[in-house]
């Protein structure tokens, strides 16, 4: 029936056959998006864009690579070398797993601030936490497989986190490593996982979209679209304002390749992994940063492994934290303050992370770990109950329509 | 939300920005000087004759102890050698080959497509012939440290006299660009160390300035390609950016 939309005559056989072409079309026409969407929107699509860009140039890096203890630094700098463009495919692989993270985060506190992980979205905020957690697992194999000093040590400490589950923990450690140390074993399973995991993000992906397709994305106002005056097409009108956040993006990711390549890497990386030498300071990628501060702040290493654990299954339980009816933090008025609270912390965990354990660093990355918890476990719940929040509007286009006439 | 975006921003550059020293920290008191570099900025290039200068200087002076283990000869030509001149260079070394039909190694010259040689045969005999310490290759050095064509600069001009309170013991340096200020490489530029064909200065700032040129080059030889597409690129999705928000301005105005 719908086939009869299509005025090319192939398309419509294909589509009689197999309704591709009214998929993508009831996608692009009737899903309804509310019409008030600001550009902290795009980062979805980014996301998105990020997974395609990585996928795309780790298969073509994964054709020059040698996953060997021996030779993955080599065949890394032979890329580098002596692949045509290899040097430009690399340098996008890796700014662009620091991307996808920016874009990510940005995307969560997006979440955050408007209350899109509130009721009926609480599988969709979960499928994100999910794919948030099979990222990280990605990129820490990522940065092992140069085979440099970092991803040597980098992997020795983080695998070592294991060992603290009582019992079973230096078992599991073994397995992990497929041996007694990370060798070449470990090498090879991690580059035999990072090949898969991608994948398992994009499946997850496909879960998360049609999540947000159940109910369509929340919007700053926060309130669910009334009817049709609240609502426009996906295409044209968000097909093109993603590509202005694209081009955005592009142009951002273009200045990081071109002009600096390495200033989201760590120089040590470009020394080749050496067991018997442990560099003078072992740090993650920066994205790792907030969570390896989460766990150095604890003095005992089973209770840190735990609590930088916790830091993310928070989020998972996060929408039955926060139990306030009220999404959008426009208003909620408190929880606003606590919200640019939090963002800051975040921030200052990621600092703190990145310098060495001693002195006034510790006391800071205990107080802000404590505030990060607090504000999770026990500020919002608290809010949920005490605040009071201003009206909401009656509809999305009633403030939408306010806020246009008075520009004009 | 403007506000929310540009907030963002701002914390994402801070926070790579305090986390890139932090990264870095080496430890210690340690001052940088800043050398004048061609290769930097958007538009940075590579002076070819210092590329050559600073060449002759390894070979001179580093090549004792320092191997080009990801170097080739014919990476020569980014320096503005021609074939018979780098043909020429290799031809001045030897590399083992083989084995041959009857299963021995045997001595060659080298080949354009051969690696530079190491002076050393492996890594234990490079530790045995310096005291227990290892010298790094230099092929990727510029990279493998924190701001590293400042550091190998400064590195080289950092022998200075040691402070009277600091003890140095014997087969160490005292040097102070170098994290904790005791490294075993002895001082390895004095000024006039080499004869320049072209007749620029050997002081030991020249030198230093040429090798750390040459270094650079070794670790980054893809540098000039990558900034001029990276112009490029940069101007033709600037110009992206720009349509696509009019276009968006376009169509979203009939909503109004």
């Amino acid at each position: 029936m719908s086939a009869e939309k299509f005025s090319n005559p192939v398309v419509r056989w294909i589509d009689h056959r197999l309704p591709v072409f009214s998929m993508l079309d009831h996608e692009k026409y009737d899903y309804p998006v509310p019409k008030n969407l600001n550009y902290m929107w795009n980062f979805g699509v980014l996301a998105g864009l990020a997974l395609v860009i990585m996928i795309v140039t780790g298969i073509v890096l994964a054709m020059n690579y040698t996953a060997h203890v021996d030779h993955a630094f080599g065949s890394v700098e032979r890329i580098m070398r002596d692949v045509n463009h290899g040097w430009l495919i690399r340098y996008i692989h890796m700014n662009t797993a620091s991307f996808f993270f920016i874009v990510v985060y940005i995307h969560m506190f997006r979440g955050l601030y408007y209350g899109s992980y509130k009721a009926p979205r609480e599988l969709l905020w979960m499928l994100g936490v999910v794919i948030f957690l099979l990222m990280m697992a990605t990129a820490f194999m990522g940065y092992v497989l140069p085979w440099g000093q970092m991803s040597f040590w980098g992997a020795t400490v983080i695998t070592n986190l294991f060992s603290a589950i009582p019992f079973v923990g230096e078992s599991i450690v073994v397995f992990l490593w497929g041996g007694f140390s990370v060798d070449n074993p470990t090498l090879n399973r991690f580059f035999s996982l990072h090949y898969l995991m991608p994948f398992l993000i994009a499946g997850v992906v496909v879960l998360h979209i049609v999540a947000l397709h159940r109910f369509g994305s929340n919007n700053p106002i926060g309130i669910d679209a009334k009817g049709p005056q609240d609502t426009i097409s996906f295409h044209p009108y968000y097909t093109i304002k993603d590509l202005v956040g694209i081009a955005m993006f592009l142009l951002l990711l273009a200045v990081a390749v071109f002009f600096f390549p390495n200033a989201m890497g760590h120089p040590d990386n470009y020394i080749p992994a050496n067991p018997m030498q442990t560099p003078a300071h072992i740090v993650p990628e920066w994205y790792f940063l907030p969570f390896y501060a989460i766990l150095r702040a604890v003095p005992d290493k089973l209770g840190g492994v735990l609590l930088m654990f916790s830091a993310i299954f928070v989020l998972f339980v996060l929408p039955w934290l926060d139990r306030s009816p009220v999404r959008s933090a426009r208003f909620r008025p408190v929880f606003r303050i606590f919200f640019w609270l939090l963002f800051i912390d975040c921030i200052l965990l990621g600092y703190l992370g990145g310098m060495p354990a001693e002195g006034i660093y510790v006391l800071l990355s205990r107080l802000a770990t404590a505030w990060y918890f607090l504000h999770f476990l026990v500020i919002l719940p608290m809010l949920s109950v005490f605040e009071t929040t201003k009206p909401l509007p009656k509809s999305i286009s009633e403030p939408v329509l306010a806020t246009a006439r008075g520009v004009a | 939300m403007r506000k929310f975006l540009i907030a963002s921003a701002a914390a994402i550059a801070a926070m790579i920005g305090l986390a890139s020293p932090a990264m870095a920290a080496g430890g210690g008191d340690v001052k940088l000087q800043t050398g004048e570099w061609s290769f930097t900025g958007p538009f940075g290039y590579f002076d070819k004759a210092a590329l050559q200068r600073g060449f002759q200087v390894y070979r001179e002076v580093c090549a004792g102890c320092h191997g080009l283990d990801y170097i080739a000869f014919r990476n020569l030509a980014d320096l503005g050698y021609n074939e018979a001149e780098i043909k020429a260079i290799a031809a001045e070394y030897e590399v083992m080959d083989g084995p041959d039909d009857e299963g021995e190694m045997f001595m060659r010259p080298a080949r354009p497509a051969d690696i530079i040689p190491n002076p050393y045969r492996n890594n234990n005999e490079a530790r045995a012939s310096n005291n227990g310490a290892m010298p790094p290759d230099l092929s990727l050095i510029a990279k493998a440290r924190a701001n590293g064509p400042d550091y190998l600069y400064s590195l080289l001009l950092g022998y200075v006299d040691a402070p009277a309170d600091k003890d140095v013991p014997d087969g160490m340096h005292y040097n102070n660009a170098y994290s904790g200020n005791l490294i075993a490489m002895p001082q390895p530029i004095y000024g006039d160390d080499v004869e320049y064909a072209d007749g620029a200065p050997t002081t030991p700032e020249g030198l230093s300035a040429d090798v750390t040129n040459f270094l650079m080059w070794a670790a980054e030889p893809k540098l000039e390609v990558r900034k001029r597409i990276g112009v490029a690129a940069v101007f033709f999705l600037s110009i992206f950016l720009v349509m696509s928000y009019f276009a968006k301005r376009r169509v979203w105005a009939d909503l109004h």
